[in-house]
């Protein structure tokens, strides 16, 4: 498959969407490629009842006259203005070349998860990760869910799971009281923030919320049966069916970074028009700074008229942009995370799970690089998605650089962008 | 009323909604996607596709993301 | 308070590495240096084969030679080596290539290496995924494929137990005449400085006859048994023959984690180690005329590295004729993992004065010089 676009925007959460639409509307030819079946990313994935602003956006998105391409998987970028993507799914496999004049990154982000004893048990997952498995179809009715680690993803999902009936133990947030306040009063600013909070609290009322609390063991013999949480110099047992656990977000950063455009603090490096250090990407949403749905589509929105010519547009939807920064600053101060939790590991517990590799082994090195060639960690089919932000973390390792495939792809994918390039250099010297 | 959608897991028939995802299905019909490379018991982490705990063979593919493919009527999914 | 030594190494990697623990184990007071990671270079980008090569006598000789010394060493290797020796599978394509295999096969066998020859049914029974209209093969079970960085971390580890010094991550600045100096200030006084900078090798001692030459690596998730010997197309040799065109050829290997490593590619003047598209393509389109069903399988990593490249394909090992004290142990192309334990044997036999078990003289250095041999 061979498409052209005017605009491409990669990612089709909220941030995609917003930047998607408002190309198209402006009257540029767009496509938005995303490698979940249905739009939405996490946030707005399908399954739950949607809140009233995704279902608008949803709506503005099908009459736009969006080329949607939902389930491909972009794996490579081999030449200026051209990505490859390869479609997900059992069976059939085909490769795209999507060739684009300007495009938008709203890649969004991944949970982080920390290594604790037993946490590569069964029915240990993340909170998105829990409540993605919900929405595409697991029971949680009656089922007792514990929900742990940082970040007010936890909040949604606990509500979420209420929602559903199911039994939600507790809602164990490591960061303490104190971390929380300034949010708190920056919450206050926003007025939506603060209604979505207040509704989410009185959704979870049913869960008991504990600040200053982690998970230290999950424990079960083939799947999870209990987790033991600690708070200050307590610990106790919690019977569960599911452990949902993730210390907040950390950005794709593996598109950006392949197509060179400038990283600072560990996120794109983006000016007030969404634009990276790279001509014609921009970038929007979570990978600027995490900073929830409202942060995504203001950044959309900006990143789309911006990619379709409309500068003067833009430019005013930029100037909500300093409050917008504020926020994104309160939220991740307020999920630092607690030094405590880089003991959580044991020496025997698996860091790296593709290859289970396990932190005794990693001690010894001094790099991530060298920790990945001589321990197999990071080496696996996640690339290190999972244990290079554990590692960071315990460690303080960096990333090393990215090379294509950004995710595995089939050989035979792998060989088609190599017919792109040859073809486009055919095309240059014939022109 | 949307028809429900039969599969087989591990060779028992197992019948679903629609939009149902095959991880879910997996974890339905019994309680791991994968065994790791030191024999322990696996199932989805991360629910979006990073992980790679989620892999099952379709259709005789092996290394297939279940969490983001939905069921679909007459799939053969295999467990490791 | 200058350290002396006996022996300075440049470089931890395989060769590198294979040289200290030679030096360390006959009582040299053996230093090495290195500026990455241990086995971090080169020898982390190569595939891992150690096999045995006909391409001039003496090739053979030291790739025959290495190949039992990694044989004699399997047992003690730790698991983490993931040495197999599960043997080379030339792949004969058509009845000129079978007329190859032939001749290959006598010149193994009067050298002493086992080798036996594949019909074409034979040849589909021992590798189910290549394309059954080949003609057939050259099976040498004796050859094996290793986890190189693994084996280069073993190599090292033995060597300091024998006495050897690492200073890492340290580079040296210059070295000559007895002195070796790094990066940090460090001064080592060095009774021979033993050059195994492999592609880097030029820049400590100028003038050398290396170039540098890029290869393309693919791996893929676990597939067992997909792959069960280490395949490799007879036009390899033209591939790596060639010493100027960029160039493909078929050639795959089985990891120990049920991985298979797909490659190769070989181009000279490409300095970058970015990802070349075009080679890529070509070498994965060469690697499903021989095994079809390769481009079903994921890939998850494409890597590069540089090979050290000599003008007639073989090592430089032994002496520098423009300076006694600067020894080389560099220029391996393709087979630095195969023949790292041979050039250790010879470079540590010439600095003692001991017998070697096969002569040196084709890799001196000095055939390129035309300068008469010091030792």
């Amino acid at each position: 498959m061979n498409a052209r676009f005017d605009v491409l925007v990669v990612g089709a959460g909220p941030a995609g969407i917003a930047a998607a639409v408002r190309a198209s509307e402006s009257g540029t030819r767009v496509g938005l490629v995303d490698d979940n079946p249905t739009p939405g990313g996490q946030i707005w994935r399908r399954g739950a009842p949607q809140p009233a602003s995704a279902r608008g956006w949803l709506t503005r998105l099908e009459a736009s006259g969006v080329q949607r391409l939902q389930g491909w998987r972009v794996f490579d970028a081999p030449q200026p203005g051209l990505l490859v993507a390869e479609r997900s799914g059992a069976g059939d496999s085909e490769c795209a070349e999507l060739h684009f004049e300007k495009l938008v990154l709203a890649t969004g982000a991944r949970e982080r998860f920390l290594p604790f004893p037993g946490w590569t048990l069964p029915n240990v997952m993340g909170a998105g990760g829990l409540d993605a498995l919900v929405r595409g179809g697991l029971p949680i009715t009656g089922k007792r869910v514990l929900v742990a680690g940082t970040g007010p993803l936890l909040l949604a999902v606990a509500a979420e799971l209420v929602e559903r009936g199911a039994d939600v133990a507790g809602l164990c947030e490591q960061a303490d009281l104190r971390q929380l306040i300034p949010l708190g009063l920056e919450l206050f600013r926003h007025p939506g923030k603060l209604l979505q909070g207040v509704r989410l609290r009185r959704a979870s009322r049913k869960a008991q919320v504990l600040t200053g609390c982690w998970p230290v063991e999950a424990k079960g013999r083939n799947k999870l049966e209990a987790v033991v949480v600690q708070r200050e110099a307590r610990r106790w047992e919690i019977a569960c069916d599911y452990l949902a656990c993730g210390f907040h977000l950390v950005p794709n950063l593996e598109l950006p970074m392949l197509l060179g455009c400038r990283i600072e603090n560990g996120f794109v490096g983006i000016d007030d028009a969404q634009q990276t250090s790279v001509a014609d990407i921009y970038c929007a949403g979570e990978p600027t700074g995490i900073g929830g749905v409202e942060s995504a589509l203001l950044e959309g929105e900006i990143a789309g008229l911006g990619a379709a010519g409309r500068q003067r547009e833009a430019r005013r939807l930029s100037r909500k942009r300093p409050a917008m920064q504020r926020f994104v600053r309160a939220l991740e101060r307020s999920c630092a995370l607690n030094p405590e939790l880089r003991k959580l590991p044991h020496e025997d517990t698996f860091v790296c799970r593709c290859e289970d590799v396990p932190l005794r082994a990693l001690r010894e090195h001094h790099s991530w690089r060298e920790a990945k060639l001589l321990t197999r960690c990071g080496m696996g089919p996640c690339q290190g998605r999972i244990c290079g932000a554990a590692t960071t973390f315990l460690f303080g390792w960096e990333p090393d650089s990215v090379r294509p495939p950004l995710l595995p792809a089939r050989i035979a994918s792998l060989r088609a962008c190599g017919a792109a390039v040859e073809l486009a250099q055919h095309n240059k010297e014939t022109r | 009323m949307p028809e429900t959608i039969s599969l087989n897991i591990d060779g028992e028939e197992l019948r679903v909604e629609p939009g149902t995802t095959v991880a879910a299905a997996v974890l339905l019909a019994g309680s791991r996607t994968r065994t790791s490379v030191t024999g322990e018991p696996r199932a989805p982490l991360c629910g979006m596709g990073i992980c790679y705990e989620c892999r099952v063979t379709i259709n005789s593919i092996p290394h297939q993301k279940s969490c983001q493919i939905l069921c679909e009527p007459g799939m053969d999914v295999r467990t490791a | 308070m200058t350290e002396v030594f006996d022996v300075v190494v440049a470089g931890a990697g395989i060769v590198g590495a294979a040289c200290a623990l030679e030096c360390a184990q006959r009582d040299l007071r053996t230093a090495v240096v290195e500026q990455g990671s241990v086995g971090g270079g080169t020898t982390a980008a190569g595939m891992g084969h150690i096999v045995v090569m006909d391409d001039s006598p003496a090739q053979m000789a030291l790739t025959r030679y290495s190949q039992q010394l990694w044989r004699a060493l399997a047992d003690r290797l730790p698991g983490d080596v993931e040495f197999d020796p599960c043997g080379t599978i030339w792949v004969a394509a058509d009845e000129e290539e079978m007329d190859e295999v032939r001749r290959k096969h006598a010149a193994y066998t009067a050298a002493g290496v086992p080798a036996e020859i594949l019909d074409a049914e034979a040849l589909a029974e021992a590798e189910p995924h290549l394309r059954r209209s080949l003609t057939g093969g050259l099976l040498v079970p004796e050859d094996a494929v290793l986890y190189p960085p693994g084996a280069a971390a073993w190599l090292m580890r033995e060597a300091a137990r024998a006495g050897a010094r690492l200073y890492s991550p340290r580079t040296v600045v210059a070295a000559g005449k007895g002195t070796v100096r790094l990066d940090d200030g460090t001064a080592l006084q060095a009774g021979h400085f033993v050059n195994a900078a492999g592609a880097e090798a030029a820049r400590l001692t100028p003038g050398l006859p290396i170039r540098k030459r890029k290869g393309h690596l693919v791996v893929t998730d676990r597939y067992p048994g997909f792959v069960r010997h280490q395949l490799v197309e007879l036009g390899y040799l033209k591939s790596a023959h060639s010493v100027t065109a960029d160039s493909v050829a078929f050639n795959v290997q089985p990891r120990r984690t049920g991985q298979i490593i797909l490659g190769s590619s070989r181009q000279f003047d490409a300095d970058d180690s970015a990802v070349d598209h075009c080679i890529l393509a070509a070498m994965i389109e060469r690697a499903r005329v021989y095994m079809p069903e390769i481009g079903d399988l994921q890939g998850i990593r494409i890597w590069t590295g540089f090979r050290a490249a000599t003008p007639d394909k073989l090592p430089l090992i032994g002496p520098w004729p423009d300076d006694e004290t600067v020894w080389l142990a560099a220029g391996h192309e393709g087979l630095g993992i195969t023949t790292s334990l041979g050039t250790a044997k010879l470079l540590a036999d010439a600095l003692t004065g001991s017998k070697s078990a096969i002569s040196i003289d084709p890799y001196r250095p000095q055939r390129f010089t035309g300068a008469v041999a010091h030792a």
